[in-house]
């Protein structure tokens, strides 16, 4: 069968290969292996919201354009694409603790046993973003009255998630402190980490420190000592030049 | 009901490294021997390859190679009073799964424990007196010495092709390795690896501070190698993306690359992956193993009977399964009776990040390898007198940095807000120019009687079995000993011309976000006294003959090194004891 | 067949019968305790280098040596015949000389021609002391009952007689003559690659037909979605730049320092090549090595050919860290891709496999390692991976054809065979 390149990094035929990992098998005599084995990490495709509503993407793009503010060399967290990779996370498995312990009883304890919330991240930020909303139209600020975050300016915009940070700003329903955490990491986490996932856009992020990306051999480099190392980062996505011209 | 299996001689609980060597070990005797592992099947082409393993976002922030906490987890509180509460998503440690275990995605750190470590309630009794020890302390002596172990350690080093620089070589030291280590009866079998430069200019500046600066014992190859099983291993590439990442060229010594390619090819060996052991089966009266018990993907349970059985799981397994097979007697930390869960430890682990000129300064933190580094060994175990400072124990310190990676690695000032376009431009400014080794400081953890682990009241897993719970919380002795070895740390950044030094103390109350290492230690430790140990100096277990349990969950207190390299001389060493005594003459092997 | 040639090979073959009776005469009847115990492990030996096991020992209902492998030809396919001396469904009845005809003439006891995907024109090489020793080994095995209808081709190939034209065609019957210009070692390497070894019938480039191209002996073929390289001693595309003991070293533990051998090449290593002697194998490398190729010099590609630009950077960010950048790999471990004369072959066919499939090793008992190479085809569209290929094949002094996307695009589906 025809496998296409685009299927299989957009997930629909990891299950080919993948499904060996699920049965209980008894092995002996060689090391296994099948041709096309792989597990291949599943790329985000650009386009509409997969999770977030209209509005919510709006302000998810407002909040991490001020977490990471644009500047003349390196894009802020909106056109990093930091909005897309949250979307994308809530909409898998990130998003409702798959994989986690996730069975009850839920009680708070105390911080260093770890989080105890029964609420995966989708939908605490559902709550929040909703609360924020709440919040941020029943607010007035030098002259902006009834609007949502997104309308908002910069300066307001950076004095509430700093009053979110702080626990000055209490949101209903909801512990404000802890999505500002939630939403910081979530937001550190897309501007880092590969393209593939939908934020870094053109590897930004890496671009803007120096980092080399998914490069594997640096043998001619370790004994360079105090040498800047000079080449551009790649991802595991690939880069223009592997396509000829 | 449980479908019953053709019996083996041997059934092997855990294919991780210290079942990858037990296998090899008695399928060479010519038994028959089966290996249950919870996880799947990995190898390197189909599970690591080169083009998708440099995934941070993956491997190191979902730890996707790992254990998924709702296959299993523990309970943890700091205290006795408290309630425990699930650990929901790993943090302080990440429990391995699948075939390979930790020797997977482990840094590859390849230490050997001090002569003193093993005898270290005689040892410090002898130097210190009694009185100067730590109140409730439970460190003992291991049962066996330095000098028995060595020739394991040396079967283990030369396995792997560690890559390092040899400090004392039969009694002699030697310029450029560790002076404190003990004897060795030869070199290692690679030279060490190459050093980057934060690691090469923290060994100058601790040479100037009068230390004795060597590279860490490294399981990354230096050079490409052929092991004593006719395995070979490729050059590491210091690609960065080692611990919590499996190796994608074969230069990381996992049982993988090292034992299964010939273990997989003999006709007396199978295992059966995605298969959890959930109980150890003993005969009516209680003193012998006759297998175990696993059940497959699809819930079913299946016995496997076995004249031996070898416990390889991960410590905390290993000690859950002993409670609830019944073997042993748990611990009672308030009558202080009982040895299962008893002398439960972690490990002390602290970290500077430095500062320096961006003019002047740029380090590439992203070569680097798992067990890249240069180290200093003055201030672990017993090698300084201890007598001014009112502690015990210490660690070994380095330049230990194995990663650039962003996610987890951009370091900036402590004063700069966490984020924002300050926040922005400092990251941009400090990340070349900063150093942040991670566990710069790796010291030990002794034992104390209300640090363990029994089961859970309340919490279960997906198959209702009670959750191991730990009950840990740091001593006084431990946080002295880390502010101490911080203080001297910072030191070194300083005198390589740090602008600023940010020290990171380890802080009380143990926090089970954090992560500090994976290595849980002791719950069914080996000894002499079958009062206060589970196993004899063999690893066999005082109450059921053929049961042996391996891995560091025999280890009576952790020292100030990573745990691989000891726990694989073990298994060498039990191995041993196996193969020339207990299978001419199946029983006890020491009469307590 | 014309008649002359009709009667001819009438004459010869009631003579070899006339030979062959005697020789039976000489070697008991199916009695294991009057076979000669040399001669059975001579026959054990040799069958092992000819490999009968490869087409007659089907991992499923048939057993050992039990026939009912699907065998693959150009035309279609046919299943192994059971060759265990069961006497109903085997060869238990089959006199010496009826053996001998079907293994050196492709004759049938009934007087049906054998399709050549059982080698005989290879076989035919043999000495019929060496024939008859495998029949005594043969003749040791347990007996199977196991039918086979081996004729499984689609009209009109299912037609044994037209065999009859192939034969008149191909096959050139005959035991092998040694060379007295030659040493006795290449002699040794000359009767084991041209008869029992068999190589030819991978390695040689054939017609339509599925006759050998006989001017082009030994200098590759295309089969089972691989590319059987050219193993002549041809500098450029064969074993040209290995040494002798290079060649007994991949023959004997599946790697050395430069290349490893997969897919059926792997198969080929762990059933037959590994269990031969180290004589043998000298004698097979040094013959190999003298063998004429094409001789062909080309021009590599020049740097700045947009699909040499593109593979040098698809090489440089997914390949290098275990191929290194200037190809040469880690001996007994990744394939030195500068000194693989198999990466500049004829046709890309393999390497294209490799890249986009992934592929194991073998494991040896000398070399137990098995790396094996990652499934690149997930991850490169057809356009990168023919500019990899290209770039390949054309770096370190390799000089090949371009390949194009729609050689890569075809090499995705995965033709049956070994992985």
């Amino acid at each position: 069968m025809t496998l296409r390149r685009r299927d299989l990094l957009t997930g629909t035929a990891v299950a080919l290969v993948a499904e060996r990992l699920a049965h209980a098998e008894v092995l002996s005599g060689k090391l296994p292996w099948r041709p096309d084995a792989a597990t291949p990490p599943t790329a985000v495709k650009p386009g509409p919201w997969e999770f977030f509503a209209a509005a919510e993407a709006r302000a998810i793009e407002a909040a991490v354009d001020r977490l990471i503010p644009p500047d003349p060399q390196t894009p802020g967290g909106k056109d990093a694409g930091c909005a897309v990779f949250i979307d994308r996370q809530l909409a898998g498995g990130y998003g409702h603790h798959e994989g986690l312990y996730n069975l009850p009883p839920f009680h708070d304890g105390i911080e260093q046993q770890g989080p105890q919330a029964a609420q995966g991240p989708a939908d605490m930020y559902r709550a929040a973003l909703a609360a924020l909303d709440r919040y941020c139209r029943a607010q007035s600020y030098s002259g902006q009255t009834g609007r949502a975050f997104a309308e908002l300016t910069a300066e307001t915009q950076d004095e509430i998630l700093r009053g979110l940070e702080s626990k000055t700003v209490k949101l209903d329903g909801v512990d404000g402190k802890k999505f500002f955490e939630q939403l910081l990491k979530d937001t550190m986490q897309g501007f880092f980490a590969d393209p593939l996932y939908g934020g870094n856009r053109n590897m930004c992020s890496w671009k803007m420190i120096g980092f080399p990306g998914a490069r594997y051999d640096y043998r001619d480099w370790v004994a360079r000592h105090n040498e800047r190392y000079p080449h551009p980062p790649v991802s595991i996505g690939g880069r223009a030049d592997w396509t000829p011209a | 009901m449980a479908r019953k299996l053709p019996a083996k001689d041997v059934v092997i609980v855990g294919l991780g490294w210290t079942g990858s060597i037990l296998a090899n070990e008695l399928t060479d005797e010519g038994l028959d021997v089966v290996a249950i592992e919870r996880g799947p099947w990995r190898d390197t082409a189909t599970n690591y390859a080169p083009n998708y393993a440099q995934d941070e976002l993956r491997y190191r922030i979902r730890h996707e190679l790992f254990l998924r906490p709702a296959q299993t987890t523990f309970s943890f509180r700091n205290k006795q009073s408290e309630t425990a509460l699930p650990i929901r998503t790993w943090g302080a440690f990440m429990p391995p799964n699948g075939v390979g275990g930790g020797g997977v995605h482990w840094n590859a750190e390849t230490w050997r424990f001090l002569p003193s470590d093993f005898v270290l309630r005689t040892h410090l009794t002898q130097r210190y007196g009694a009185r100067f020890l730590p109140a409730d302390t439970t460190i003992q002596d291991w049962g066996l010495t330095y000098e028995e172990l060595e020739p394991h350690y040396d079967r283990f080093e030369y396995l792997c092709g560690t890559s390092g620089t040899a400090g004392n070589l039969q009694g002699r030291i030697q310029e450029g390795g560790n002076p404190f280590e003990g004897p060795r009866s030869r070199p290692y079998p690679n030279p060490a690896q190459q050093q980057p430069f934060g690691a090469t200019l923290f060994a100058k500046a601790a040479r100037e501070l009068g230390y004795k600066p060597f590279p860490q014992p490294s399981g990354n190859m230096s050079q490409a190698y052929r092991n004593p099983l006719g395995v070979r291993l490729g050059p590491c590439t210091y690609c960065g993306f080692c611990e919590w990442f499996g190796c994608a060229n074969y230069s990381k010594a996992s049982p993988q690359t090292t034992v299964l390619p010939v273990l997989m090819r003999k006709g007396n060996f199978q295992v059966r992956d995605n298969s959890e052991v959930t109980r150890i089966n003993l005969d009516p009266s209680g003193k012998r193993a006759t297998g175990v018990t696993f059940v497959d993907t699809s819930g079913n349970e299946w016995e496997q009977p076995a004249e031996l059985v070898i416990l390889a799981a991960y410590t905390i397994f290993n000690v859950q399964l002993l409670l609830l097979s019944k073997i042993g007697t748990p611990y009672d930390p308030q009558a202080n009776r009982g040895v299962i869960g008893r002398n439960f430890t972690h490990q002390t682990i602290s970290d500077c990040t430095s500062f320096f000129d961006r003019t002047k300064f740029a380090f590439n933190p992203f070569i680097a390898s798992g067990a890249i580094g240069m180290c200093i060994d003055e201030f672990n175990g017993d090698n300084f007198d201890h007598g001014p400072h009112g502690f015990v124990g210490g660690g070994y310190m380095g330049q230990v940095q194995t990663n650039g990676r962003p996610i987890e690695t951009t370091p900036v000032p402590p004063e700069i807000p966490r984020w924002g376009a300050q926040w922005k431009q400092a990251v941009r400014d400090n990340y070349q120019s900063a150093l942040k080794p991670g566990t710069g400081v790796h010291g030990s953890m002794y034992s104390y009687r209300d640090v363990y682990v029994d089961l859970d009241p309340t919490y279960r897993d997906r198959l209702g079995r009670p959750l191991a719970r730990i009950t840990m919380d740091f001593h006084e002795n431990e946080l002295k000993q880390n502010r101490f070895l911080t203080d001297k740390f910072a030191e070194i950044y300083t005198a390589m011309g740090a602008q600023r030094v940010v020290k990171q103390y380890r802080k009380a109350p143990y926090d089970i976000t954090q992560y500090q290492t994976t290595h849980l230690c002791g719950g069914a430790v080996m000894g002499s006294d079958p009062r206060t140990s589970a196993l004899n100096r063999y690893l066999q277990s005082w109450d059921v003959p053929n049961l042996f349990v391996m891995g560091a969950t025999a280890f009576p207190q952790n020292a100030g090194y990573n745990p691989t390299g000891t726990l694989a001389a073990l298994a060498y060493w039990s191995a041993a004891a196996i193969r020339s005594s207990y299978l001419k003459n199946p029983g006890p092997l020491v009469h307590a | 067949m014309p008649e002359g040639l009709r009667q001819l090979a009438t004459a010869v073959t009631a003579g070899l019968l006339a030979t062959a009776c005697a020789a039976r005469l000489a070697v008991a009847d199916n009695l294991p305790s009057e076979q000669d115990f040399a001669q059975v492990e001579r026959g054990r030996y040799l069958t092992t280098v000819a490999d009968c096991a490869a087409c007659h020992t089907d991992s499923g209902a048939g057993g050992a040596f039990g026939g009912g492998k699907p065998i693959e030809t150009p035309f279609g396919k046919v299943l192994s015949a059971n060759i265990t001396p069961d006497r109903d469904t085997g060869i238990g009845d089959w006199t010496d000389a009826q053996f001998d005809a079907a293994v050196r003439r492709g004759e049938t006891p009934d007087g049906e021609r054998l399709y050549p995907a059982m080698p005989f024109p290879y076989y035919t090489r043999m000495t019929l002391a060496d024939v008859l020793a495998i029949r005594a080994y043969l003749n040791t095995l347990p007996p199977i009952h196991h039918v086979v209808h081996s004729n499984q081709l689609p009209f009109p190939f299912d037609i044994r007689a037209g065999m009859r034209l192939w034969d008149a065609l191909y096959f050139e019957p005959g035991p092998f003559k040694p060379d007295p210009g030659k040493s006795s070692a290449w002699n040794r390497g000359a009767y084991l690659v041209r008869g029992a070894g068999h190589c030819a019938a991978c390695h040689t480039p054939k017609t339509s037909l599925g006759g050998d191209l006989t001017h082009q002996r030994l200098q590759g073929y295309s089969l089972q979605g691989w590319f059987a390289p050219d193993i002549t001693g041809d500098m450029a595309l064969g074993l040209g730049r290995w040494s002798v003991e290079d060649v007994v070293a991949y023959l004997k533990n599946g790697h050395n320092r430069f290349a490893a051998a997969s897919g059926p090449m792997a198969e080929e290593v762990a059933d037959s090549s590994s269990k031969m002697t180290d004589a043998d194998l000298h004698a097979v490398a040094v013959f190999l090595k003298d063998q004429p190729g094409a001789a062909t010099s080309g021009k590599p590609l020049g740097a700045r050919d947009p699909q040499m630009v593109a593979g040098a950077a698809i090489y440089r960010d997914l390949c290098s860290a275990c191929h290194q950048e200037d190809g040469t790999g880690v001996a007994y471990l990744i394939p030195n891709l500068a000194q693989a004369s198999s990466v500049a072959s004829r046709q890309p066919t393999s390497l294209l496999r490799v890249v986009i499939h992934g592929a194991q090793t073998v494991a040896t008992a000398g070399e137990p390692t098995a790396p094996a190479m990652p499934a690149y085809g997930w991850q490169l569209t057809d356009a990168q991976i023919a500019a990899v290929t290209t770039y390949v094949r054309n770096s370190w002094g390799h000089a090949a054809p371009a390949t194009s996307p729609g050689e890569a695009h075809k090499a995705r589906t995965l033709k049956s065979g070994a992985g």
